[in-house]
């Protein structure tokens, strides 16, 4: 299904790229569009990526309430962009690294991290940072697009050494392919012909600036034919059709044809319906009106129709669910409020080995600390 | 528009506009920092912005609120999301013969424009025998102390400092921001502005509406006194000045406060000055101690004013730790009390 409203939001014009439409799966009403193949996942796995879902929603909303509330710091919410988050997760397998920014905190949950770990550093615990051992994915990104050469570089590693089955899956937005970085990542991806997957989750909005204020290309995913690697669009608000796409590709990645460069650049076309972070406030750049049209295509919803109408998910199920996930959020919550950090700690883990000036700047804090105890650091700096 | 060379220097803007009136605002320091872009917008047709969000949204801190309106889309852009871009056509347009003004949204994410900014920006003029200059601003927000996530809290001067070729400013008050920014953007050589965030909304002070420069290169006494100075900038100017107050109520200890307001050229006068009458330092700073700016500053003294030293040179300094997350920044920062510390031991040496 495409209408004229869908080529405009999706950006794409249909004379020029109607090849491009972005692949699709369920509809906006949930139903399967004619000729589309739904993924070949167990109901089990349905209603699991279901439940993914819709925790990443009340983990958001539960966040964003928080950071109101001053128990948390500033946090990138991802309302909208939760079920990509998800399905691309669950497209790779446990060994599989990923390269996750600020905003993928259910991608990263469903690969193996505990909520408690996702919001500690929103509490100022650099410890949230720590990974579960056998675990791989990476500290959250930062500062854009860093991550896209070092996922090339670990697909690259894995591959040199003969394991070119564990591939890398890296996270970036649209802002991200105007740096040097997505160049340089997704050019040696090209040339070292590496296991990687590339999702840009291009959410339309770089904090204000708009996408086609980005780059003059019409597409994102154009811009993987000057890399000589695969770009496909599909649509990011469609969880089973980003399942299928990023199942494909990392397949791909890990078992090419023989044609075919492992490499591939996913352009999930998708939609920020809130905020850059809490500091942000998009009323001042963005008109509501195009949120609220995104809405309609909501990935939450579409797969609660597609479930309903398939007879997998009811009402009671759905109750199970809501229970799990509340209790779920709220034992995190308590947890990770009641968890401290200790001011000797800064020190820890900055070399192998502390050097004997640190140990000294530690030593002479600890002095200051029991001299006149902590409330005396807890002065307003200004 | 003519292109610009190192001959074509400073003065062309037109100062003379306001200068007749003694008008004040009681701005903030992000304020100020608007009314300087305002000011030289107004009055000198060559300046222009660019950087990511600074245009209908108005820069993540409101620095450049509304200019976009005031001025058009020409002049105040909205860049894509790429600070070696940014800088680097900063360059170009400032060979062109305009007066950028780039924002990068925090120092932390200033890395990939390093390149740009010390191989070409820094050493243009050298390179070409002075036939080339690169007038242009660099403004960044920085330092830490606002519970901002990971990568948005450093202090990082120091490596701008090192680089011959540029100018570091840092103003720590509304009326030195206004001044000093507007002094860099009629600079003839490229500025690196550092806005200090924690002191962003802090206090209010009464600014002149009219043009005016703070000097580049002018430290400036913050606070008189004969026993010990203690040098320092931006938002630690604050923190210094408790540590000052209280040392004197409790110990009768008399402090001297030099902001240095320009940390690249360096104001050796006036650090000498105040050493030689004191006889003792205490160098506070966020950055890291090791190689900071403070290392350069205690070898200046050591260099010009040995035989007034009285005691050993103190730094309180962040610690040579990756910036920590907001739990702790409140012991990593340098805060009153370890100033005072610092203040004590040197007096009482």
């Amino acid at each position: 299904m495409s209408t004229q409203n869908d080529a405009e939001q999706y950006g794409h014009s249909a004379t020029t790229y109607g090849d491009d439409k972005p692949i699709r799966i369920l509809d906006t009403d949930g139903t399967v569009l004619p000729d589309a193949e739904v993924p070949d996942l167990s109901a089990d796995e349905l209603v699991s990526m279901y439940e993914d879902i819709k925790l990443a929603r009340r983990f958001d909303q539960r966040a964003i309430s928080l950071q109101r509330q001053g128990r948390i710091a500033t946090y990138a919410p991802m309302t909208g962009q939760e079920g990509a988050q998800v399905a691309t997760s669950y497209a790779l397998d446990d060994q599989d690294w990923l390269f996750p920014t600020y905003r993928e905190h259910a991608a990263k949950y469903v690969h193996g991290m505990e909520l408690e770990s996702l919001l500690k550093p929103l509490c100022g615990h650099r410890d949230g940072y720590a990974i579960p051992d056998g675990v791989p994915i990476m500290p959250e990104y930062i500062p854009i697009a860093t991550q896209i050469p070092q996922a090339t570089g670990m697909a690259w590693g894995n591959r040199l050494q003969g394991n070119p089955e564990r591939a890398a899956l890296c996270h970036f937005g649209d802002g991200a392919t105007s740096e040097g970085d997505f160049h340089e990542g997704l050019n040696f991806a090209g040339v070292f012909d590496v296991p990687v997957v590339f999702v840009c989750n291009n959410n339309q909005w770089a904090i204000s600036v708009p996408r086609d204020h980005q780059t003059a290309s019409e597409t994102i995913a154009q811009k993987a034919a000057a890399y000589g690697i695969e770009g496909i669009r599909v649509d990011g608000l469609d969880p089973l059709a980003m399942y299928s796409v990023t199942s494909a590709a990392l397949q791909k990645a890990k078992n090419p044809a023989e044609d075919d460069r492992r490499p591939t650049l996913i352009e999930s076309v998708q939609y920020r319906y809130g905020a850059h972070t809490t500091a942000d406030d998009p009323s001042a750049y963005r008109d509501e009106d195009e949120a609220n049209a995104w809405r309609e295509k909501d990935p939450l919803d579409r797969l609660q129709n597609y479930l309903t109408a398939t007879d997998i998910l009811d009402d009671e199920l759905e109750a199970e669910i809501d229970d799990r996930i509340e209790s779920r959020l709220t034992d995190a919550v308590e947890t990770v409020e009641n968890a401290t950090t200790d001011p000797d700690s800064m020190f820890d883990h900055v070399y192998a080995e502390l050097p004997d000036r640190l140990r000294n700047q530690r030593d002479r804090l600890r002095a200051l600390r029991e001299k006149y105890g902590d409330d005396a650091f807890s002065e307003v700096l200004e | 528009m003519t292109s610009t060379t190192a001959d074509d220097g400073t003065a062309e803007a037109d100062t003379d506009t306001d200068a007749e009136t003694d008008e004040t605002d009681t701005l903030t320091l992000v304020e100020a920092v608007r009314d300087a872009l305002y000011t030289e917008l107004s009055l000198d047709e060559r300046v222009m912005i660019l950087g990511e969000d600074v245009g209908e949204n108005g820069g993540v801190f409101r620095a450049t609120a509304e200019l976009v309106d005031e001025f058009s889309a020409e002049r105040v852009v909205d860049t894509p999301l790429a600070e070696s871009g940014i800088v680097g056509t900063g360059i170009g347009l400032a060979l062109s013969g305009l007066r950028p003004v780039a924002e990068l949204q925090f120092m932390g994410f200033s890395y990939p424009a390093f390149d740009q900014l010390v191989s070409h920006a820094a050493r243009l003029r050298s390179r070409s025998h002075g036939q080339y200059s690169v007038p242009m601003v660099i403004r960044m927000p920085y330092g830490g102390g606002i519970r901002a996530p990971e990568h948005h809290s450093e202090s990082k001067e120091a490596f701008f400092v090192h680089e011959p070729g540029l100018k570091v400013a840092v103003p720590s008050s509304p009326a030195d921001a206004k001044g000093l920014l507007i002094a860099a953007i009629r600079d003839p050589d490229p500025v690196v502005f550092l806005e200090p965030k924690l002191i962003y909304r802090a206090f209010r002070e009464d600014v002149p509406t009219a043009a005016y420069e703070v000097p580049l290169g002018e430290a400036s006494v913050r606070r008189e006194g004969a026993d010990v100075t203690v040098y320092t900038w931006g938002a630690m100017i604050q923190p210094t000045l408790i540590a000052a107050d209280n040392v004197a109520g409790e110990a009768g200890i008399d402090v001297e406060v030099v902001d240095l307001r320009t940390l690249s050229p360096l104001d050796t006068e006036t650090i000498v000055e105040s050493f030689e009458r004191t006889g003792r330092a205490v160098i506070a700073h966020e950055a890291p101690k090791t190689a900071g700016v403070g290392a350069e500053i205690a070898a200046t003294i050591q260099e010009e004013a040995l035989l007034y030293q009285e005691a050993p040179i103190r730094r309180v300094t962040g610690y040579d730790v990756p910036m920590p997350l907001h739990e702790l920044e409140e012991y990593y920062l340098p805060q009153a009390i370890r100033i005072e510390e610092a203040i004590r031991e040197t007096v009482s040496f």
